[in-house]
C-alpha cells in the first residue's frame, strides 16, 4: 500500500484553528478575570502596563486640552470680569466663614487640651484636576492628574468644595483613580448631622441614588437631613458633608426603611478636587479575635472528650 | 443619483482587485483606534462613543484574516483592559470572540453591500457588548444605564465610513488614460 500524505502542504499551515485559539484564549481570559476579581494579584502588572500606556493616554488628551486652551484664550473680557467679581464675592464670604472656623478651631483645641483628648492631626492636602471619567460603564470612577509623584496613596479621601466625592483606589505613577461615592462597591460610614444617628451610605451604581440600608423605620431621619462622615472607618476624616436625604419610605410591613440620598458634592461635575492625606494611623484593633478561637478549641476538645472518654 | 450610489456602496466591486495591504498600515490603524478609545470624553459624547478598536479589529478580521485573527484581537483587548482600567481579560475575551465570529461570518458578510454589512456588524458588536455585560454581571457589577446599548449601534452606523477609509489605500488607482 502506498503512503498517501495526509498533512496539507506547508503553504496552508496556519497554526491551530480559530476555534481552538478562541477556546484557549477564552479560558485564559476567564482565568485572568477570576484572578483579578477575586485575588487582585494583577495590580502590579496593571501598574507597569499603565505606566507604559501613559504616553498614549496623554496623546489622547491633547486634542481636548488644545481645544479648551483655545476656548480659554478667546474667552470674552466680559465673562472674565463677571467671573472675577463672583469669585471675589465668594472669597470674602468664605473667608468670613473661615475666620469663624479658625476661632472655633482654637477654642476646640483649648477644650481638647483641657479634656486631654488626642489632637486631630492636620492632614496634607493635594489639589488635583479631573483628567477624565472612567470609560467603564459598570463603575463610577474618575482619573485625576496626580499620583505617586504628588504622594497620593490608595485609600485617601477626595472632596470638592461641597463635600465628599470619593476615595482614591488605585495610584499610578502620574495618575490616580478615584472611586466615587455613587459606585456600587463603595460605602461611606456616615452620621446624620442633626440627630447623630450613625449609618453607612452605600453607592448604587450609575444613575441610581446612594442608599442608607438597614435603618429601622423608627430611626430619627427626615428628608433633607445632611449626612456627614462619621470617621469611624479611619479612611474618611470625620465631619465632611456627603449627601442629603432625598426620599424616605417607611412601610410598616418592612423590616427596614428605604432611604435614598443625593450626593452633595458635584460627583459627576466637579473639575477640581482635593485629595486629603491620610490622618494619623488609626490605633491597632484590640486583639479579640483570639478569644472566640480559643473558645472553639475548647468546645472541640470538650466534644472530642465526650466522644471517646 | 447620490442615493443609488450609496445603495451600491460595497467593499469591492467585482471588477476591482484590491492591492495587498501593508502590515504597518494595520498596526497604525489599530494604534489610532486605541487612541480614539482613550479620548477623555464624558457625558453624551462618552455615551455615544463607539468602540473604535472593536470596529477596526472587526474590519481587519473580515478583510485580512491572514494578518489579524483571534490571537491579535486578544492581545489588543488586554491593552484595552489596561487603558480602561477594567477587569483584566474582559475586553480580551470580547475581542477574541469578535475575531472568531468575524472569521466565521466573513465570506457571508462580504457578499452584501455596505449598509447591509452594517446591520450584521451591529449584531456582532452587540454580541460582544453582551458578552462583556455577562462577564461583569458574574463579577457582581451593577446594571449599566440603557445607554449601554447605544455604542454598538453607533459603531454599526460608522461601519461604511470605516470600511471606505481603511480600504482607500488599497483601491486600485487608475490613470485617466486607462479609463
Amino acid at each position: 500500500m502506498r503512503y498517501i500524505p495526509v498533512e496539507p502542504p506547508a503553504f496552508f499551515h496556519r497554526g491551530p484553528s480559530p476555534l481552538a485559539r478562541l477556546a484557549f484564549l477564552g479560558v485564559v481570559s476567564v482565568a485572568l478575570l477570576f484572578v483579578d476579581t477575586r485575588y487582585h494579584y494583577l495590580e502590579d502588572v496593571r501598574r507597569v502596563a499603565g505606566a507604559v500606556l501613559y504616553p498614549v493616554q496623554r496623546a489622547a488628551q491633547m486634542p481636548g486640552e488644545a481645544l479648551s486652551w483655545l476656548v480659554g484664550y478667546f474667552a470674552s473680557q466680559r465673562s472674565l470680569t463677571d467671573d472675577n467679581v463672583a469669585l471675589r464675592r465668594q472669597l470674602v464670604e468664605s473667608s468670613a466663614v473661615a475666620q469663624g472656623l479658625r476661632a472655633a478651631d482654637q477654642e476646640n483645641a483649648r477644650l481638647r487640651t483641657l479634656l486631654d483628648v488626642k489632637e486631630h492631626h492636620a492632614t496634607a492636602v493635594v489639589a488635583v484636576e479631573v483628567l477624565y471619567t472612567s470609560r467603564d460603564p459598570f463603575t463610577q470612577k474618575l482619573f485625576v492628574d496626580k499620583g505617586e509623584d504628588a504622594g497620593i496613596r490608595p485609600g485617601e479621601a477626595t472632596i470638592d468644595a461641597d463635600g465628599v466625592v470619593g476615595q482614591v483606589t488605585r495610584v499610578f505613577p502620574r495618575m490616580a483613580e478615584v472611586t466615587l461615592v455613587t459606585d456600587k462597591d463603595h460605602a461611606v460610614p456616615v452620621k446624620i448631622q442633626r440627630s447623630g444617628v450613625r449609618s453607612v451610605l452605600y453607592g448604587a451604581g450609575a444613575g441610581r441614588a446612594p442608599e442608607l440600608r438597614f435603618m429601622a423605620p423608627s430611626a430619627d431621619i427626615q428628608v433633607g437631613d445632611v449626612l456627614v462622615t462619621s470617621g469611624l472607618d479611619g479612611t474618611y476624616p470625620p465631619g465632611l458633608a456627603v449627601a442629603r436625604v432625598a426620599t424616605l419610605e417607611r412601610e410598616t410591613g418592612q423590616m427596614f426603611a428605604r432611604i435614598t440620598c443625593a450626593p452633595l458634592a458635584g460627583v459627576d461635575r466637579s473639575r477640581y478636587l482635593l485629595v486629603l492625606g491620610q490622618a494619623a494611623a488609626a490605633p491597632p484593633r484590640p486583639e479579640e479575635a483570639a478569644e472566640p478561637d480559643v473558645a472553639k478549641k475548647v468546645g472541640k476538645a470538650k466534644r472530642r472528650g465526650a466522644g471517646n472518654p | 443619483m447620490a442615493l443609488s450610489n450609496i445603495a451600491q456602496l460595497s467593499t469591492a466591486r467585482p471588477e476591482e482587485i484590491l492591492r495587498p495591504v501593508r502590515p504597518w498600515f494595520i498596526v497604525v490603524t489599530l494604534a489610532l483606534a486605541l487612541v480614539a478609545n482613550l479620548l477623555p470624553l464624558s457625558g453624551v459624547a462618552l455615551a455615544l462613543r463607539p468602540d473604535f478598536v472593536a470596529l477596526v479589529l472587526l474590519y481587519w478580521c473580515i478583510q485580512e484574516p491572514r494578518y489579524v485573527g483571534v490571537g491579535i484581537a486578544w492581545g489588543v483587548g488586554l491593552v484595552m483592559d489596561v487603558g480602561d482600567a477594567t477587569l483584566f481579560g474582559q475586553h480580551a475575551l470580547a475581542y477574541a470572540f469578535l475575531a472568531y465570529a468575524a472569521e466565521y461570518f466573513r465570506r457571508r458578510v462580504l457578499r452584501f453591500p455596505l449598509w447591509q454589512q452594517a446591520a450584521q456588524v451591529a449584531v456582532l458588536l452587540g454580541l460582544g457588548a453582551g458578552l462583556v455585560l455577562l462577564v461583569r454581571f458574574i463579577g457582581g457589577a451593577s446594571v449599566p444605564r440603557w445607554t449601554y446599548a447605544v455604542p454598538p449601534l453607533v459603531g454599526a452606523l460608522l461601519w461604511p465610513a470605516v470600511t471606505l477609509a481603511l480600504q482607500w489605500p488599497q483601491r486600485p488607482q487608475r490613470s485617466k488614460a486607462e479609463l
